[in-house]
């Protein structure tokens, strides 16, 4: 295959961008796509150019650490797929592939497609955790969990944190990263005696940095793991209900 | 180091189960109040770093946490699948901590600390309460309780899951413990910042130097101890399953400070991987052990047998784990399972487009137990394989092979998990401990996480104990100046070169052609004194004929890689030398020379039942090696046998 990719290039977090064009010629369709890119690259420092800088770590994606816009569509076209995930062959033979960073003003460039995505971890921080010190957890058999309550912890936990939710929001909101943590938590036994101050804290730290959701659901159509939108409703009613009552002092659990 | 010229492992004595239990009774502790007068460094932020950190962070140290990722989350545990095992014996099949511990010092093939075993069998079962009551979502039975599998050559159902992702839910968990200890200001991150030299000084450790990978800037932290959870080494073969930014960068460096590198040459293979397609691949992908569970491994009798699988009859193919092990069948250990993968594609039986994979067939369970059944246990693996290879595992059997997957070698530690150098400690991957020459399925995220939350937030306090009053050294001290003068040289040397070869081209060149090839699954000592030559000839073409393009101190990704590169080639030949002196086979070292009649790993007790430890005297190659002989006073030496 021989493609054209129009790659963003931005020297650093204050300097100007632009895109650049390569011809890409000798693409296998087995090739994934950050495989491709990495042949890219070593043409690149061969000619003395300066490569693409994108992160990537695990290439299985489970690590969230890639995640670039590919043809507008954060991850690229095939659904439920991270971009290291992705394979030459979801594209045809001359075909123009447009890579742009995360668009988001709460993910800054660092350089080229590489972002800056610890407005995450700041949310997380806020709450995002069962406090249960070493050592001082019960026998892991005293607490039964219903598996379909388990089931749907899990399904929410599965989140990578890659940021394409909200690179795919028109508003950049964080909502589906910040319900999928909640609904992990706040689904289960362990979780409910910090359930309303975890939602709370959560809620208002990702409103510090994102924007607001305006329920168009294209972070569930651009989620790798095809996080449920069924999460962000039950985080609204959790805060709403935590809020209106003050429960969140009184820690009560209905 | 003791009068007898062997090194002395400190493992208590005692009757092997009260040993832990009465040492945490002898450690000296620190008083409660005191405990913020301590500064500690953790490196790495994986299951044993992320978990040292925030345990220590809770008991009220003040601790500097490292990691070179943007975000804590993202270390390489997350990528573990199977799940990990404890000894909860909650299906009453007769498993017990010290059933857990004999499995394991067998599954060792006898080259690991009987003592140190016994302690991670019995913290085993902590690990689970505390990851549950964390709201790690393991799987459930309908009655709410735990369920369990059984895993990789167990014949125990000891392993707790949670789904295909149990190493990302179990991270997540200590993450997310971190996470509250940053918050109430106990934990520091230090995000996107390589270490990249250990500062020793009178004899112990006092500090590390980092870079950081979005300025450039080289600065020094000091403390009264460093943790180093940096993982292991398994990029050094270039395709590995390990994530592409695993390194040994942190751990080669404190070893060139003078702490020990023990046992180099024992490597995993795991044996259920996708095949490498063509040399653009960039990495292997694991397909999760538990697969074996229910998928049947063969090959087709005839070798260049061009049917497709479903049109090969039963009696043309060849069931060789079935048939070869009766007892464990397709669940025989991960070295038997690789080594026998590797024998049948040696001899022209290997499968897929260029021969090299052997088959995992599912049709039987599926008609066993149903496709929905089977979608409950693998779905995101049957996903994950089909997205990589194009073809649907539901319907068509996996194409696998083995690949390199985990380390069972690392930085020599003593009980206390302390390296050799006083106030450097070495947790997880990183640390030599407890694997010995081989590593059980489900067995790496027990050992992170109980190095992490057991172990080490006792052990530290035994040291730290006498240093009450000592302030860390100044981070202005010429040690640590001198340190980073050193790693500014380094980086400059690096990128004045503008030679011919690309990062990557070298290190395919070392990694596939040399160690993959000559110190991989099966080593001799032709190959392996061929190695040693050939990655001289590697090295010296590194360091002369280098091309970084990118010329930036900024986020510069090919100036990052190709320091730890630079590493992984001093690395590979400590390896084929280890691999070279130990002429036996045992675990995950597979000496030709030394086999059984019929082809199995032939130790030699009497020679080599002892840790080799090497020493870095000032230039690759002349390192010298110490030994820790081993004792197995409770599981007797035997020949291992699955059959």
């Amino acid at each position: 295959m021989r493609i054209t990719l129009k790659v963003w290039r931005q020297d650093g977090p204050t300097a100007p961008g632009s895109f650049e064009t390569y011809d890409v010629p000798g693409v296998s369709p087995d090739m994934s796509f950050l495989e491709m890119l990495d042949v890219v690259n070593d043409r690149l420092t061969l000619d003395g150019k300066r490569p693409i800088v994108f992160e990537h770590d695990c290439r299985e994606g489970i690590c969230g650490s890639c995640g670039m816009m590919i043809n507008g569509v954060p991850h690229g076209p095939e659904r439920g797929t991270a971009t290291c995930q992705l394979h030459m062959r979801k594209f045809h033979d001359g075909d123009q592939i447009v890579v742009e960073p995360w668009r988001s003003a709460a993910f800054p460039v660092i350089r080229d497609v590489a972002v800056d995505r610890s407005a995450f971890d700041r949310i997380i921080e806020a709450g995002g955790y069962i406090s249960t010190p070493t050592g001082a957890a019960p026998d892991a058999n005293l607490t039964l969990i219903p598996k379909p309550v388990a089931d749907a912890a899990m399904d929410a936990a599965a989140c990578i944190g890659c940021g394409a939710c909200v690179a795919a929001c028109p508003n950049s909101a964080a909502q589906l990263f910040t319900s999928a943590k909640l609904a992990h938590l706040n689904l289960l036994p362990q979780g409910q005696a910090e359930r309303w101050a975890r939602t709370e804290a959560m809620v208002e730290t990702m409103e510090e940095f994102f924007g607001s959701c305006t329920n168009h659901g294209e972070c569930r159509e651009a989620c790798p793991k095809e996080i449920s939108l069924d999460f962000i409703a039950m985080m609204n009613r959790d805060y709403v209900k935590s809020k209106r009552k003050n429960r969140k002092l009184l820690s009560q659990i209905r | 180091m003791s009068e007898t010229g062997f090194l002395d492992g400190k493992v208590p004595t005692g009757p092997i189960h009260e040993r832990w239990t009465s040492h945490k009774f002898n450690m000296k502790l620190v008083n409660p109040a005191n405990k913020r007068r301590y500064e500690i460094i953790v490196v790495g932020t994986g299951l044993a770093g992320a978990a040292a950190a925030a345990s220590l962070g809770e008991l009220g140290y003040n601790v500097k946490v490292f990691t070179f990722h943007d975000s804590p989350r993202r270390a390489h545990s997350i990528a573990a699948q199977g799940g990990i095992n404890a000894a909860k014996n909650y299906k009453n099949d007769g498993d017990s901590v010290y059933r857990l511990f004999y499995d394991t010092v067998k599954g060792g093939d006898f080259r690991a600390r009987e003592g140190n075993v016994h302690r991670l069998a019995e913290v085993s079962v902590d690990i689970i309460d505390q990851c549950a009551g964390q709201g790690v979502p393991f799987a459930r039975e309908y009655s709410g309780l735990l369920d369990n599998r059984s895993f990789g050559g167990a014949q125990v159902s000891r392993t707790f899951y949670a789904r295909g992702q149990t190493g990302q839910q179990l991270l997540l968990g200590a993450y997310q413990a971190l996470a509250r200890q940053i918050r109430a200001g106990s934990c520091t991150l230090y995000n996107r910042t390589e270490m990249l030299d250990l500062v020793v000084k009178d004899g112990a450790a006092r500090g590390i130097v980092v870079r950081d990978l979005l300025t450039g800037e080289v600065s020094s932290h000091s403390a009264h101890a460093v943790v180093v959870a940096s993982g292991g080494y398994s990029n050094v073969f270039y395709l590995s399953t390990n994530a592409l930014g695993s390194n040994t960068t942190a751990t080669w460096r404190a070893h060139k400070r003078g702490a020990l590198f023990a046992n180099p040459c024992y490597t995993q293979i795991h044996p259920t991987c996708i095949p490498a397609s063509d040399d653009f691949q960039s990495k292997l992908t694991l397909m999760s052990e538990s697969l074996r569970n229910d998928g049947r491994i063969w090959v087709p009798k005839k070798p260049d047998d061009t049917r497709s699988p479903d049109q090969i009859p039963e009696a043309d193919r060849d069931y060789y784990l079935e048939r070869r092990y009766p007892a464990f069948g397709n669940l025989v250990p991960r070295d038997v399972a690789s080594r026998n993968a590797k024998t049948q594609v040696d001899e022209g039986r290997g499968v897929g487009p260029i021969k090299n994979g052997v088959y995992l067939d599912f049709s039987d369970a599926i008609n066993r137990v149903g496709p929905k059944v089977i979608k409950e246990r693998y779905d995101n693996l049957f996903e994950m394989y089909e997205r990589i290879t194009d073809e649907d595992p539901y319907k068509v059997p996996m194409r696998i092979y083995p690949a390199v997957h985990y380390t069972m070698g690392g930085l020599w530690v003593d009980y206390n998990l302390m390296s050799n150098i006083p106030g450097l400690y070495v947790i997880g991957e990183a640390n030599f401990s407890d694997h010995g020459a081989n590593r059980l399925g489900a067995s790496a995220l027990m050992q992170g996480l109980a190095d992490g939350y057991f172990v080490l937030p006792y052990t530290i306090g035994d040291y730290l104990a006498g240093m009450l009053g000592e302030k860390p050294l100044d981070p202005a001290d010429p040690a640590f100046k001198q340190s980073e003068a050193e790693i500014a040289d380094q980086v400059n040397r690096l990128l004045a070169m503008r030679g011919k070869h690309t990062v990557d081209q070298l290190y395919r060149k070392m990694g596939v052609d040399v160690m993959w090839t000559k110190c991989g699954m099966g080593r001799n000592a032709t190959g392996l004194t061929e190695a040693i030559s050939d990655i001289r000839a590697i090295r010296e073409e590194f360091w002369s004929d280098l091309n970084i393009a990118d010329q930036s101190q900024t986020m510069n990704q090919s100036l990052e890689k190709a320091m730890r590169v630079a590493d992984f080639m001093d690395l590979a030949e400590l390896m084929c030398t280890d691999a070279l002196h130990r002429e036996e086979s045992c675990g995950g070292h597979f000496r030709e020379e030394y086999q059984t009649p019929d082809g199995e790993a032939l130790r030699n007790d009497d020679q080599f039942a002892y840790v080799g430890a090497w020493e870095w005297t000032g230039e690759s190659g002349q390192q010298k090696l110490h030994k820790e002989e081993l004792a197995f006073e409770n599981v007797k030496l035997a020949q291992r046998s699955y059959k």
